[in-house]
């Protein structure tokens, strides 16, 4: 009985529910015992004039209800916990009753987990009951983020495209679900000044042909090449090692207007996504990767 | 009749019925609920459990105001369905510094027990400010003023030391750094940091 501070509390339980169960059984033998009498009496008060209490015994069907009740109680004592000191002789517990239940899931689920498990991320990504899972699991744990298409939302990745700012690989899909991403872009308002920051936006944008002021362009490419290059690359083209996004393809993950562009670079940008491993189990990241890996080679 | 007329003396004598009431009603309550304080699954904290920082308890208490519980439970059930979805399941160790509990009862919205790390600050921050900016099919109210009032009203202390007689153990240092540690920050900083703290004292997944 280590459930209890004290030995006293089981048997406190069960002795009190015993004497209450036997106080009831035999107030209800009390309140039952003789005939009813042939005459019924009434109560010496009436109201109205002629509104009367009768005053009847208890009838037999309801006090044979209670009986009922306290056999009730005590067969349930005997099968389930509830005596404190006393287990019940099915031996039920809650958890118990929990492990049961997962363990005739994983006694059905298994197996497919396991036909699952031994195939590469690719082939599962072409599996029709493999993506069924998946999208399951991806509606259950994915959506808040990515959104019920996997679509994304500002600043939360589209994984349909074949934009991959972490890799596209089923390697860096699974790092990415199991460990977490967090991409971090400092805040470039104090260094580059408001005309700094219009500057180098422009020439962010003239990656994908959408720059408005050709005049800022040369300024920006300067400023670029000297504070933007090591995480983007001259090119624009970014770093999936350091999760720093792609210019050149007109795709944006904080919004690609002028203003959207602008605000990224002067108060920086960070995302994050939350190591799901330990929570999801090896088993079930596997299938989603081959779930998100599948999206972007749909039609 | 045999018990004769002795329930007119109960009914006449108030005095005797509200005794006898009271001694059939604390049977249940002596069986149900005393045990309890002396149940160690109840009583003590699992492993791991710390009481709410001063920020993290201030954002319990705009929980608390802000009625999230009216859509939102914090109690997993012992169910696979439940920890499929959620995570393990809830035990009562974790809950030993909620005063009062937010185990609630109506899940409008998902169960938030073990919300905590599930997603960044940055997720609730834009949720909390316009459910729907993320999840667009939401009907979650949106709680725009947290990021406008500060986390401080002044009485972060006192609520601290309100807990310890009930058995918190906060030291006098994190009582005197309490203001501090609200310092600066929104009603939305301190229900985050709360948020992020839900059912992180369990790690195991099932
Ligand atoms: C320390 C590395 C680093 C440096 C230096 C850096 N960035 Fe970034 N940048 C990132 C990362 C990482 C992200 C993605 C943030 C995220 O995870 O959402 C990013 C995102 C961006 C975005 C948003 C892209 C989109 O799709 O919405 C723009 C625009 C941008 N950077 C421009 C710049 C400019 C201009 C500079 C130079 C002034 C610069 N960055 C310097 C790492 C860097
Ligand atoms: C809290 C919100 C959130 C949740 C929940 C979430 N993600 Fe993410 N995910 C993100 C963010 C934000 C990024 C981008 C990280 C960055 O900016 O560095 C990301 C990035 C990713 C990437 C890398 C994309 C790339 O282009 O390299 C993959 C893959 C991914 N998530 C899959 C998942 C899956 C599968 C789930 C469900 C198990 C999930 N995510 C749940 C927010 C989330
Ligand atoms: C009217 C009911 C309602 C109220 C009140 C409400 N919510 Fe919600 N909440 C929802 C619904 C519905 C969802 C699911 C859709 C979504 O993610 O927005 C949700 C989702 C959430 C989630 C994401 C849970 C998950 O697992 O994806 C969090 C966190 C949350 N709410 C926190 C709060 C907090 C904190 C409050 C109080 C300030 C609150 N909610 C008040 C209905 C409500």
């Amino acid at each position: 009985m280590t459930e209890f501070t004290s030995d006293f509390w089981p048997w406190f339980i069960g002795i009190v529910s015993i004497l209450s169960l036997a106080a009831c059984f035999l107030f209800l033998v009390w309140v039952g015992r003789g005939r009813p009498p042939q005459q019924v009496e009434t109560l010496d008060h009436g109201w109205d004039g002629d509104l009367r209490e009768l005053n009847n015994p208890l009838p037999g069907w309801w006090r044979w209800l209670f009986y009922g009740s306290l056999v009730f109680a005590v067969a349930y004592l005997v099968l389930y916990p509830g005596l404190g000191f006393f287990p019940g002789t099915r031996g039920w517990s809650q958890e118990e009753q929990y492990r049961a239940e997962v363990e005739q899931a994983e006694g059905r689920y298994g197996p497919l987990f396991e036909r699952f498990a031994a195939m590469d991320i690719p082939t599962l990504a072409r599996d029709a009951e493999a993506r069924k899972v998946g999208e399951r699991l991806f509606l259950t744990y994915c959506t808040a983020c990515h959104g019920s298409d996997a679509g994304g939302a500002i600043g939360y990745p589209n994984l349909r495209d074949e934009e991959w700012q972490w890799g596209g690989t089923p390697e860096a899909i699974v790092e990415s679900i199991t460990n977490g991403r967090v991409g971090v872009m400092a805040a470039w308002q104090e260094a580059l000044g408001d005309d700094g920051v219009r500057e180098v936006a422009q020439y962010v944008l003239s990656f994908s042909g959408r720059a408005t002021r050709e005049d800022l362009l040369a300024a920006g490419k300067e400023k670029y090449e000297m504070a933007c290059f090591t995480c983007h690359k001259n090119d624009g083209k970014g770093n999936q090692a350091l999760g720093s996004l792609n210019h050149t393809d007109d795709i944006w993950r904080w919004g690609g207007s002028e203003q959207a562009v602008e605000t990224s670079i002067a108060k920086g940008r960070r995302g994050v996504m939350p190591a799901h491993g330990q929570f999801l189990g090896s088993a079930k990241v596997h299938l989603l990767a081959a779930y998100v890996y599948g999206l972007s080679k749909q039609p | 009749m045999a018990s004769g007329n002795s329930h007119e003396k109960v009914e006449k004598n108030v005095g005797l019925l509200a005794v006898l009431i009271l001694l059939a009603i604390s049977v249940g309550g002596l069986v149900q609920i005393v045990p309890l304080w002396y149940m160690r699954s109840l009583t003590e904290p699992v492993e791991g459990l710390k009481p709410y920082g001063a920020l993290e308890l201030a954002g319990r208490d705009i929980y608390l105001r802000e009625s999230c519980m009216a859509c939102h439970s914090q109690l997993v059930r012992p169910f696979r369905a439940e920890t499929e979805r959620y995570g393990h399941y809830s035990v009562a160790g974790e809950f030993v510094y909620d005063r009062p509990f937010q185990f609630g009862s109506r899940r409008t919205g998902p169960d938030l027990a073990r919300i905590g790390g599930r997603y960044s600050d940055e997720w609730h921050r834009e949720h909390l400010l316009n459910p729907r900016d993320l999840v667009p099919e939401s009907i979650m109210p949106a709680y725009p003023w947290l990021e406008r009032n500060a986390a401080d009203d002044g009485t972060i202390q006192q609520r601290l030391r309100a807990l310890r007689t009930l058995g918190h153990p906060y030291s006098d240092e994190e009582i005197a750094a309490a203001p501090a540690a609200l310092e600066g920050r929104t009603e939305m900083d301190a229900l985050i940091a709360y948020l992020q703290t839900l059912g992180t004292a369990i790690k195991a997944q099932r």
